[in-house]
């Protein structure tokens, strides 16, 4: 329990920070001061400025924003279609409960990034479908876990005592089976979140994800490789964010599997 | 290994195979929308109309849906992946150009993870708890974190920009200079294997600690064998199973890595192409590298679960 106070402090930080952006009073992410491009620290910005003469620290801080609202819809869209999906595979028999959850699969058969840049050919790149290719992308994860869950969980005395009540299988599947598998859901949700977070960021550094001016790190990264010799700075401030999250928000997978997980609480 | 089992496995491959090319073509159809004006259209402008039924021509897309897939398959069998669409130029042959450089990453980068990331797990489990054990938990865990194009970036800003000790990227053929060959493999090749080798050190470790808690250790060491040979013969060669297993989970995202290394220091491998292709909206030869690198993410972990029957030979049989 103790070690899961520091990594959640961690990421608590950086979405209380991306959520109160707008109240922080910083100057406007993407307007541009030309004379004061590559312009060091100075009162109003920290951080100094950018290529462009945009403030670093105020895309620094809006660019969690759009990582991580990006992060959080997909894997949020992914954990309810792919948790649905998982819950129909494991309580029903039959072809196609086996099919909800085994068609998924062929989504592994490709590198995640490849998928990506596939559907971003088609469908042009943006925020839309980053979301998009990253829910898909975590998709057969939600349903593997919660189809294994549910049929470990389906055959045990509580469940089978809530039927003999009269239950339905729907108040069953989601007031009796869903709360006693929320833990590994949860880990899983974690876990998505933060792959997310590095493939969005991956993405937006090929040029392929957030679309410009919109502040991303990966974005960010790109921009200040092309100043890296008279600015090196530039590049260490959203390459330390970057690390930063994903490390805190790894912890806390880790720490969360092991207070929630059965599998290793044991241990 | 029988040759059955083998011979399951290959099905299987080819299968996939089969599964991950009809997903390549379906996915242009699977839009909603005409596909050659989706293709053309840039940023909500209406695309010309001349040009879209050009397109449409030139992708086949007049023909019903079946007798398209049927050319396509029976393309890929024959290794015809079509003509890019900004030059003609045959996209098998720009794959057949850069696949062996991007192979040549890939070996380098799992070869120096493997001479990294096992011995010192090996060495992390036989000291348990000590400071190296404790100081490799804290950088495989930083190193878990950061994105490998970051690594990337940061090497060449350490060690290119700002030290001057290495080239900051490029590429020279071998033939043509066999050390400067060497030298712009060497931070692509860390780049890539930094995950992989924190990965390994972990599952070495775990595997090692498991292994070391067996009878058959006891056993051994009670019969008065060498602790090398103890650690080495018995330990480790059980050990390994796991160890070979992770490699083959870690292969998508190692690929997936290599686009974005290749991409940071202008090696010119499959990404180069493969970049170009999805900002030009270059369909033939997005999917024949799309197809070609998850064909390959396929073989390999087809070739690591031979070796990991090899290893284990419980595995063929069961």
């Amino acid at each position: 329990m103790k070690r899961l106070w520091f990594p959640a402090g961690c990421v608590a930080f950086v979405v209380l920070v991306a959520l109160c952006a707008p109240l922080l009073g910083l100057p406007d992410p993407i307007r541009q001061d030309v004379a004061n491009r590559l312009a060091g620290p100075m009162a109003g910005s920290w951080l100094g400025r950018d290529e462009f003469g945009r403030d670093v620290l105020s895309r620094l801080i809006w660019g969690a924003r759009t990582s991580l609202s990006v992060a959080f819809v997909s894997a949020l869209t992914a954990g309810l279609v792919g948790v649905t999906l998982g819950l129909i595979g494991g309580w029903g028999r039959g072809v196609s409960a086996f099919l909800s959850v085994r068609s998924m699969d062929v989504v592994l058969c490709f590198p995640p990034i490849l998928l990506a840049l596939l559907v971003v050919t088609l469908l042009g790149p943006g925020a839309a479908t980053l979301i998009l290719v990253l829910s898909v992308l975590y998709l057969p994860g939600f349903a593997r876990v919660t189809h294994a869950e549910v049929l470990s969980v389906r055959g045990r005395d509580y469940v089978e005592a809530t039927r003999a009540l009269g239950a339905r299988s729907a108040y069953l599947l989601f007031r009796t089976v869903l709360p006693n598998i929320a833990g590994p859901i949860l880990v899983q949700l974690s876990l998505a979140v933060a792959a997310a977070v590095v493939l969005e960021s991956g993405l937006s550094f090929l040029g392929l994800g957030v679309v410009p001016p919109a502040p991303s790190w990966g974005l960010m990264i790109r921009g200040a490789r092309a100043t890296m010799e008279q600015a090196p700075l530039l590049l260490v401030w959203p390459c330390a964010a970057l690390t930063f999250t994903i490390l805190a928000m790894n912890l806390l997978c880790d720490a969360l599997r092991d207070m929630l997980d059965p599998r290793t609480r044991e241990r | 290994m029988s040759a059955t089992w083998l011979a399951r496995k290959l099905c299987v491959a080819i299968f996939l195979a089969w599964l991950v090319a009809t997903i390549v073509f379906l996915s242009l159809h699977m839009v909603p929308g005409d596909p050659a004006e989706l293709l053309l259209s840039t940023g909500g402008t209406s695309p010309d109309p001349y040009a879209v039924a050009e397109l449409r021509e030139k992708l086949g897309l007049e023909r019903p849906l079946i007798a398209q897939y049927g050319s396509f398959l029976a393309g890929v069998l024959r290794g015809d992946l079509g003509n890019s669409l900004v030059d003609d130029y045959p996209v098998l042959q720009e794959i057949a150009l850069r696949l062996p450089r991007t192979l040549e990453l890939i070996a380098a980068g799992s070869l120096l993870a493997i001479l990294v990331g096992v011995p010192a797990g090996v060495y992390a489990a036989l000291h348990r708890g000590g400071a190296f054990d404790r100081a490799a938990s804290w950088v495989t865990a930083l190193l878990l974190a950061v994105p490998v194009f970051v690594v990337g970036t940061l090497l060449v800003l350490l060690f290119a920009q700002t030290l001057r000790l290495m080239p900051a990227g490029g590429f020279v053929a071998f033939s043509q200079d066999p050390a400067q060959h060497m030298k712009l493999l060497t931070l692509p090749a860390i780049a890539i294997a930094k995950g992989l080798a924190a990965v390994l050190f972990r599952m070495t470790r775990a595997a090692m600690l498991d292994a070391l808690a067996h009878d058959y250790v006891r056993t051994a060491r009670a019969k008065g064998l060498a602790p090398r040979r103890v650690v080495f013969v018995h330990v480790l060669r059980n050990a390994l199973n796991p160890v070979v297993t992770v490699l083959g989970l870690h292969m998508g995202t190692l690929l997936g890595g290599t686009v974005l290394v290749e991409y940071v220091f202008n090696w010119p491998g499959m990404s180069t192409p493969l970049l170009r292709a999805v900002e030009g909206r270059d369909y033939p030869m997005v999917v024949g590298i799309v197809l070609t690198i998850s064909v390959l993410f396929l073989l390999i972990n087809l070739l690591v679960e031979v070796v990991h029957a090899l290893l284990d030979p419980r595995i063929a049989h069961s």
